[in-house]
C-alpha cells in the first residue's frame, strides 16, 4: 500500500505559533503519509499538536499559526504555501474535515440544508435551482430520516449526533478524496459514537476515500484505522500499521500509552508502567447508604412538562463497597448523585446514610449538619472544581476550617500529610489551580474529599477530563485510597470499561430507572438488559491486550 | 508552632512581592495603562490638594481682567467675571470626583447585594429584582436622572443618588449574570461538601470571583458617571453657580464660543474628557491586573 | 385561522413592553405625587403665592388618598391630559407633540449616521486585528465614550462656525429667512423636499449637520465595540472553522455567516444606545438650541415648570419603550432560535 504515491504526504512539517513570550513550536518535524482509500488514526494526548497538525493540512491555522517549515503534498501539489485563493477551491471539493462539538460546528442561524447548499453552491457542484434537491439527497445519504423536513431545520432542533450527521453532510457534499476527523466523536454517547464512526467510515469506503482520524483515544483509532501515527509533545514517535502497533510497540510513549488503555481484561494495576500488587479486597460490611424510592421530578415550565428525571430508584451501599453507576447522558446519574450529595432535594424517598434518614435534613442545612464531613464527592472536571482564586493549601484547608473547626496552624500538618498520601509534592500546595497540571488539580481535590476521612465517596466521572496516562494513575490512587482509609465509593460514570476496573457491583441507569443491577463481572459477561448489551458493544476495545503485557521490554 | 509561624510569613511576604512584581508586569507591557495610572494619581493629587494648591482663589471675581485669553499670568485665560479658569477646573475636580466616587459607590454595593442574591437564589426574588431594573432601564437612563433630581429637589445629593439609581442596573445585572454562571460550577458545590453555608459560599467563593469583570465595569461606570453628573449641571442641576464644577463651566463658556472666547469652554471641558478618559483606560488595565490568569 | 409562527412571536414581543408600561406608569406617579415636599408648590410654579398653591393642590386632588390620585393620574394619561405648563400657557401634551418631530429627526439622523460608519468600522477592525483599522476604533471607541456631548458640540460649533464659518449660527433648524415647511412628517428634511423647496431643504440639512454628528459621534463609540467584539468572537467560533474548511469563499464567511451572527449582540447592544441618545440628545438639543423637547424640558427646569418635566419624561419613556419594541421584533425575526420558546 505505502509504494504507490499518496494521497497525502507530510514532510518534516512544523508549525510556531506567536505568543507573548515568542515564538512556541507546537508540532515539530512532523511526517507521514496517506495513501489512497487508507484510513489513518493520529493519536496522542493532549498538547500532544495532533489537531495542530489537521488545521496546517487544510491550511486553517489561527492567525497566530504559520507553518515553520517542511511540506504539505496533496494529490501530487504541494500546498503548504499555496495562496489561499488555491486553498479555497480545495478545501471542501477535495479535502474537508469533520469537528469535534458538532452542535457548535454548525452555524447557529442557518437552516442545515442551506448550510449544505452554500458548500454545493461554491464548489460550483448545483446552483440555486438544483440545490435543494441535491442537499436533500445529501442529507438522505447521512441517513438522516425525513430529509425533506429537516432540510429546514436549525442546529438547536438537533440533537449532537443529528448535528454531527450534518457536519459529516458538508464535508462530504462535495464527494472530496481526503476527510479529516478531529475528535469527531468526543463528547457524544458510546452508542452515538458508534453509530456516527460507522457512517463516517461507511461513507469513505463506499466512495474511496482516504481519511485521517484524530482522536486520544486508541480505543477508537484501532477499531477504525489501517495505520497509526502516535504523537507525543508535538513530535511524531511511532508510526505503524494498526495490528503490528498493538502487537509490538517500539517506542516507550506508545508502550505506556498502550498500558494505560483499559481493555476488556486488563486489571487496574495493569495501566501503570511499573508492575504492583493488587489492592487488597475490603470485606462487605453492614449497609452504609440505604437508597428507597428515590424521585426528583423538575416542575413543567414555560412549555415544557414536568420531566422526572429521577424515577423511583432504590439501591444500597455497603461499608468498604464501590458500586458502579453508569449510563449516558441525560440518564439521571448526575442528578442522582447531587441528591444523594445532598446538594438538590428529591420529591420523594429515602437516603439513610449510617443509620440517620438524611433526606429529612434540607440540602441548604445540610452544609452544617455532623453528616456532611462522611459524605463527599470528587468532581468531573479538576479545573472547575477547584476555586481559582484559592491555592491548592486553601482548597484543600477549607472543609477543615468549617467543619471541623481546625485553625491554620493545626490544619497545615494534616494537609501535608494528605498530599502525600495522594502523591502531590508539597512545594505544590501554595499554588493556584491555573499553575497546576490536570493530574494535580485531580490529587487536590481528592486531597480536599478525603480530608475529613469521609466514610462514602461519591466519584464523579472522575476521570472523565483527564489524559489516560493520568487516568491510569488517578484510577489507581483511588483504590490505593480506598483501602488505606476503609471508604466506599459510589462511582458515577458513562465508561463500563474504567467502572470495571474500580467496582464490585454495578447498576446501569436509564431514563432515570435502574435497569440492570448485578456483580461488576457477571453484568459485563452476560448482561441481561438489551440496552446493557448495546452499551457493552458501542464501546471500541484495542486489540491483542494480552500481548502487550507478555513481552518484556526494556526498561524506560 | 513557632515553626509554622515562620513557615506562613515568607509566604504572605511572597504574595504580597508577587502582587507589586504583577503589577509592575502589567504596568510596563502595557504603557497605556501606566499613563492611565499616572493620570488617576493625578486626578486624585489635584482633588485632593487642588484648592491648596492653586494660584487663584476660584471664586474671586476681577472685573477689569475679564475674558482675557491664556497668558503666563492665567494659563487657562478668565471667565466673564475675570475669574482664573486654572484655578477654577483644579479646584472643580474634588467636587467633580466627589458625586461620581459617591455615586459609583453607593450604586455598587448596592447592585452587587441585590444580583448576587438574585443570580443566586433565582426563583422569585430573580423576577422581582429582574422586574424592578427593568423599570429603571425602560427609561433613558439620563433623562430619568433628570426626572429624579427635579422631583427631589435641585441639590448635589440628590444628583449623587439619581446617578447611582441610574448605575445600578447595570452592577445589578452584571453581579447577577456573573454569580449565575458560577452558581452551579465545580468549585460552588465543593465548597457546600466542605461546610460553607449558602450566604458564605456566595461572600467567599463566588463574589470574588465575579468581582473582576465587575472592576472594570466600576471603572467605566466612573467615568460615565462623570458625564451624567457633569450632563445635569450643564443643563442647570444639582452644582449652582458661583461653585466651580465642569459641567456648569463649559455651560456658561458655550455662550462665549460663537463669539471666539473658546477658553471658558475648552479648558473645563478638557479636564472632564481627561478624567473619563482615564477611568475608561484604566477599565482595561484593572482586567489585566486582576485576572489570575495572567498571574504567573 | 392560525396565524403563522412568526407573526404569534412578534404578537407576544409587543405583549412583554406591558409589564415596562406599566412602570413607566408607576414610576412617573411616584415622581409626581409621593415624593417628600409638597408637589403643589412644585406645580404651581415659583411666583405662587398660599393661596394659589391651595388652589393648585385642589385642582390636582392632592387633598385625596394616594389610590385615588392614581385613579385619576391614569384618567388624565388615558385622555392625553399632561396638564398645562405654567411659562407657555400651553397643554403640555401639545407642546410635546409639536415639539417631538425635531427631536426625532435629529436622533434619527444622528442613529443612522452613527450605524452607517460604526458597523463598518467595527467589521474591518475585527477582520485586520493590530492594522490601522483596528487602532483607529480602538481610539474612536474610547474617545467617544470619554467625549462629553455638549462639548464636542461646543467644540464643532467653534471650528465649522466660528473659525470656518461653513456651519450656519447654533440657533434652531431652518434660517430666519426661511418659514418651516408644510407639516407632513414633521422632520423639516423630508417636508421641505415634499414641498419642492430645494433652499430650504438645504438650510434644514446644514442645521442639523453638526447636532446629528456630535450625536452620532457619542453613540458610534457603543456600537463599533460591539460589533468588533462581537465579530472577533464569532470569527474565533467552531462553525467559522468548520466554513472554512468546507472551502467557503471569504465573502461569503464574512458577510454570509460572521456578520449575520454577530449582528445579533449588536442588535441587543442598540437598546442601551438609544438609551444613550435619547439622554445625550437632550444636552445637544440645549447646545445647539434645537427645538426639540429636550430644550423645552431645561427651559422648564430653569422655571420649575413642573408639569412640562413629567410630559418629557413620560415622552422619552414611551419613545424609548417604542425603540425598543422595535429592535425586539427585529430580532425575533432574524434569530431563529427564538421560536423555541414558543
Amino acid at each position: 500500500m505505502m509504494n504507490a504515491i499518496p494521497l497525502l504526504d507530510i514532510r518534516d512539517l512544523t508549525v510556531e505559533f506567536a505568543t507573548r513570550n515568542g515564538a512556541v513550536t507546537a508540532i515539530e518535524r512532523v511526517s507521514f503519509a496517506i495513501g489512497k482509500g487508507e484510513t489513518v488514526g493520529v493519536v496522542g494526548e493532549s498538547g500532544s499538536g495532533k489537531s495542530v497538525t489537521s488545521y496546517a493540512v487544510m491550511r486553517i491555522l489561527d492567525r497566530a499559526g504559520r507553518i515553520a517549515g517542511g511540506s504539505i503534498v496533496f494529490g501530487g501539489i504541494g500546498i503548504d504555501k499555496a495562496p489561499e485563493k488555491v486553498m479555497t477551491e480545495l478545501r471542501g471539493r477535495e479535502m474537508s474535515m469533520v469537528f469535534q462539538n458538532p452542535r457548535a460546528a454548525l452555524n447557529p442561524i442557518r437552516a442545515i440544508g442551506r448550510q449544505i447548499e452554500d458548500v454545493l453552491i461554491e464548489h460550483a457542484l448545483a446552483v440555486r435551482a438544483t440545490a435543494k434537491k441535491a442537499a436533500i439527497e445529501i442529507l438522505r445519504t447521512v441517513k438522516i430520516a425525513n430529509p425533506e423536513e429537516r432540510y429546514h431545520a436549525y442546529p438547536f432542533e438537533l440533537s449532537g449526533g443529528m448535528c454531527q450527521r450534518v457536519v459529516i453532510a458538508i464535508a462530504l457534499a462535495c464527494r472530496p478524496q481526503l476527510l479529516i476527523a478531529d475528535e469527531p466523536t468526543t463528547g457524544l454517547d458510546v452508542t452515538t459514537q458508534k453509530t456516527v464512526m460507522d457512517l463516517m467510515v461507511e461513507l469513505t469506503r463506499e466512495r474511496g476515500m482516504s481519511s485521517l482520524l484524530i482522536t486520544h483515544d486508541l480505543g477508537l483509532a484501532a477499531a477504525y484505522c489501517d495505520r497509526i501515527v502516535v504523537m507525543e509533545k508535538g513530535k511524531v514517535v511511532e508510526q505503524a500499521r494498526t495490528d503490528s502497533l498493538f502487537a509490538d510497540p517500539t517506542h516507550p510513549y506508545t508502550k505506556r500509552l498502550l498500558r494505560a488503555t483499559p481493555r476488556l481484561d486488563s486489571q487496574i494495576r495493569d495501566l501503570l508502567p511499573e508492575p504492583r500488587p493488587a489492592p487488597a479486597i475490603l470485606p462487605r460490611g453492614e449497609p452504609l447508604l440505604e437508597i428507597r424510592d428515590m424521585v426528583k421530578e423538575f416542575p413543567a415550565r414555560n412549555g415544557s412538562a414536568a420531566f422526572r428525571a429521577v424515577d423511583g430508584i432504590s439501591f444500597t451501599v455497603h461499608q468498604g463497597e464501590s458500586l458502579g453507576l453508569v449510563g449516558e447522558s441525560g440518564c439521571g446519574k448526575s442528578t442522582t448523585s447531587a441528591m444523594v450529595m445532598r446538594l438538590l432535594d428529591p420529591t420523594s424517598g429515602a437516603i439513610r446514610f449510617d443509620g440517620t434518614d438524611i433526606a429529612a435534613i434540607p440540602a441548604g442545612r445540610f452544609a452544617r449538619s455532623p453528616e456532611r464531613g462522611k459524605l463527599q464527592m470528587v468532581f468531573q472536571d479538576p479545573t472547575d472544581s477547584l476555586n481559582p482564586r484559592w491555592s491548592a493549601f486553601d482548597s484543600i484547608a477549607d472543609p477543615m476550617y468549617r467543619l471541623a473547626g481546625m485553625r491554620r496552624a493545626e490544619a497545615r500538618e494534616k494537609i501535608e500529610s494528605l498530599a502525600r498520601l495522594v502523591g502531590l509534592p508539597i512545594d505544590l500546595l501554595d499554588r493556584f489551580p491555573h499553575q497546576l497540571s490536570g493530574g494535580q488539580k485531580a490529587r487536590v481535590g481528592i486531597a480536599r474529599a478525603i480530608a475529613l476521612d469521609p466514610k462514602l465517596l461519591i466519584l464523579d466521572e472522575p476521570t472523565a477530563a483527564l489524559d489516560v496516562s493520568v487516568q491510569a494513575v488517578v484510577l489507581n490512587l483511588l483504590a490505593d485510597l480506598k483501602v488505606e482509609l476503609g471508604m466506599s465509593y459510589l462511582f458515577i460514570s458513562h465508561d463500563l470499561n474504567v467502572v470495571r476496573l474500580i467496582c464490585d457491583r454495578v447498576m446501569v441507569m436509564r431514563q432515570g430507572r435502574i435497569i440492570e443491577e448485578g456483580e461488576t463481572e457477571s453484568v459485563l459477561r452476560a448482561p441481561a438488559d438489551a440496552y446493557t448489551r448495546t452499551l457493552l458493544e458501542a464501546i471500541p476495545h484495542p486489540p491483542g491486550h494480552s500481548t502487550v503485557h507478555a513481552r518484556p521490554e526494556p526498561v524506560a | 508552632m513557632t515553626a509554622t509561624a515562620d513557615h506562613s510569613a515568607p509566604k504572605a511576604a511572597s504574595q504580597r512581592n508577587s502582587f507589586w512584581r504583577h503589577f509592575r508586569y502589567v504596568l510596563a507591557s502595557n504603557p497605556v495603562t501606566a499613563l492611565a495610572f499616572a493620570l488617576f494619581l493625578l486626578i486624585v493629587l489635584a482633588a485632593v490638594l487642588g484648592p491648596a494648591l492653586v494660584p487663584y482663589d476660584p471664586l474671586a471675581t476681577n472685573g477689569a481682567r475679564a475674558l482675557q485669553p491664556p497668558s503666563w499670568q492665567h494659563w487657562f485665560g478668565t471667565d466673564h467675571l475675570g475669574r482664573d479658569v486654572f484655578s477654577r477646573v483644579v479646584v472643580a475636580t474634588r467636587l467633580d470626583l466627589t458625586i461620581s466616587v459617591a455615586a459609583v459607590a453607593l450604586s455598587f454595593v448596592a447592585g452587587s447585594v441585590i444580583g448576587s442574591l438574585a443570580g443566586y437564589y433565582g426563583g422569585w426574588t430573580d423576577r422581582i429584582v429582574g422586574r424592578g431594573l427593568d423599570t429603571i432601564m425602560a427609561f433613558p437612563l439620563f433623562v430619568l436622572a433628570m426626572g429624579i433630581v427635579a422631583a427631589a429637589g435641585n441639590t448635589i445629593e440628590n444628583v449623587i443618588y439619581a446617578t447611582a439609581i441610574i448605575n445600578l442596573p447595570f452592577y445589578a445585572r452584571m453581579a447577577r449574570a456573573e454569580v449565575n454562571v458560577r452558581r452551579n460550577a465545580g468549585f460552588v458545590q465543593a465548597a457546600k461538601l466542605s461546610g460553607n453555608s449558602d450566604l458564605r459560599v456566595l461572600a467567599m467563593h463566588i463574589f470574588p470571583n465575579s468581582l473582576p469583570p465587575m472592576m472594570v465595569q466600576i471603572s467605566l461606570n466612573m467615568g460615565w458617571a462623570i458625564l451624567n453628573a457633569a450632563g445635569l449641571s450643564f443643563i442647570g442641576l444639582g452644582v449652582r453657580p458661583p461653585t466651580p464644577e465642569w459641567g456648569i463651566m463649559v455651560a456658561e463658556g458655550a455662550n462665549f464660543i460663537v463669539s471666539g472666547e473658546w477658553w471658558l469652554a475648552l479648558f473645563p471641558g478638557a479636564a472632564l474628557m481627561l478624567a473619563v478618559f482615564t477611568f475608561n483606560l484604566l477599565g482595561d488595565g484593572l482586567r489585566d491586573l486582576v485576572d489570575p490568569q495572567r498571574r504567573t | 385561522m392560525t396565524l403563522p409562527p412568526k407573526v404569534r412571536l412578534v404578537g407576544r414581543r409587543l405583549l412583554q413592553a406591558a409589564p415596562a408600561l406599566a412602570g413607566i406608569i408607576i414610576i412617573t406617579f411616584v415622581l409626581t405625587r409621593a415624593l417628600p415636599g409638597d408637589p403643589a408648590v412644585y406645580f404651581a410654579g415659583p411666583a405662587a403665592d398660599e393661596a394659589s398653591i391651595a388652589e393648585i393642590r385642589k385642582q390636582l386632588g392632592l387633598d385625596r388618598s394616594l389610590p385615588v390620585q392614581f385613579v385619576s393620574y391614569l384618567r388624565d394619561l388615558a385622555t392625553g391630559n399632561l396638564g398645562t405648563s405654567i411659562s407657555t400657557g400651553q397643554p403640555v401634551l401639545t407642546e410635546i407633540v409639536t415639539r417631538l418631530p425635531a427631536s426625532l429627526e435629529l436622533t434619527l439622523t444622528a442613529l443612522l449616521l452613527a450605524i452607517a460608519v460604526a458597523v463598518p468600522l467595527g467589521v474591518l477592525a475585527a477582520t485586520r486585528p493590530d492594522s490601522w483599522v483596528d487602532h483607529l476604533c480602538r481610539f474612536v471607541v474610547t474617545a467617544g465614550v470619554s467625549l462629553p456631548t455638549f462639548f464636542t458640540g461646543l467644540a464643532l460649533v467653534y471650528l465649522f462656525y466660528y473659525l470656518l464659518g461653513w456651519a450656519p449660527p447654533p440657533m434652531g433648524r431652518l434660517d430666519i429667512l426661511f418659514l418651516p415647511p408644510d407639516r407632513v412628517t414633521g422632520f423639516y428634511t423630508i417636508d421641505s423636499l415634499l414641498a419642492g423647496d430645494i433652499s430650504a431643504f438645504g438650510s434644514a440639512l446644514a442645521h442639523l449637520a453638526l447636532p446629528a454628528v456630535t450625536l452620532a459621534l457619542f453613540t458610534l463609540a457603543p456600537i463599533a465595540r460591539m460589533t468588533r467584539a462581537a465579530m472577533l468572537q464569532v470569527l474565533g467560533s467552531d462553525f467559522i472553522r468548520t466554513a472554512r474548511a468546507a472551502g467557503l469563499s471569504r465573502r461569503t464567511v464574512l458577510f454570509g455567516y460572521a456578520l449575520r451572527n454577530a449582528m445579533l449582540p449588536v442588535i441587543t447592544t442598540l437598546g442601551m444606545v438609544f438609551s444613550f441618545a435619547l439622554g445625550a440628545n437632550v444636552l445637544v438639543e440645549k447646545v445647539f438650541a434645537w427645538p426639540g423637547i429636550g430644550s423645552y424640558a431645561i427651559e422648564a427646569l430653569v422655571v420649575s415648570d413642573y408639569a412640562a418635566v413629567q410630559g418629557f419624561v413620560l415622552a422619552m419613556a414611551l419613545l424609548f419603550v417604542a425603540l425598543n419594541l422595535l429592535i425586539d421584533v427585529i430580532y425575533t425575526l432574524v434569530d431563529p432560535r427564538l421560536q423555541l420558546e414558543e
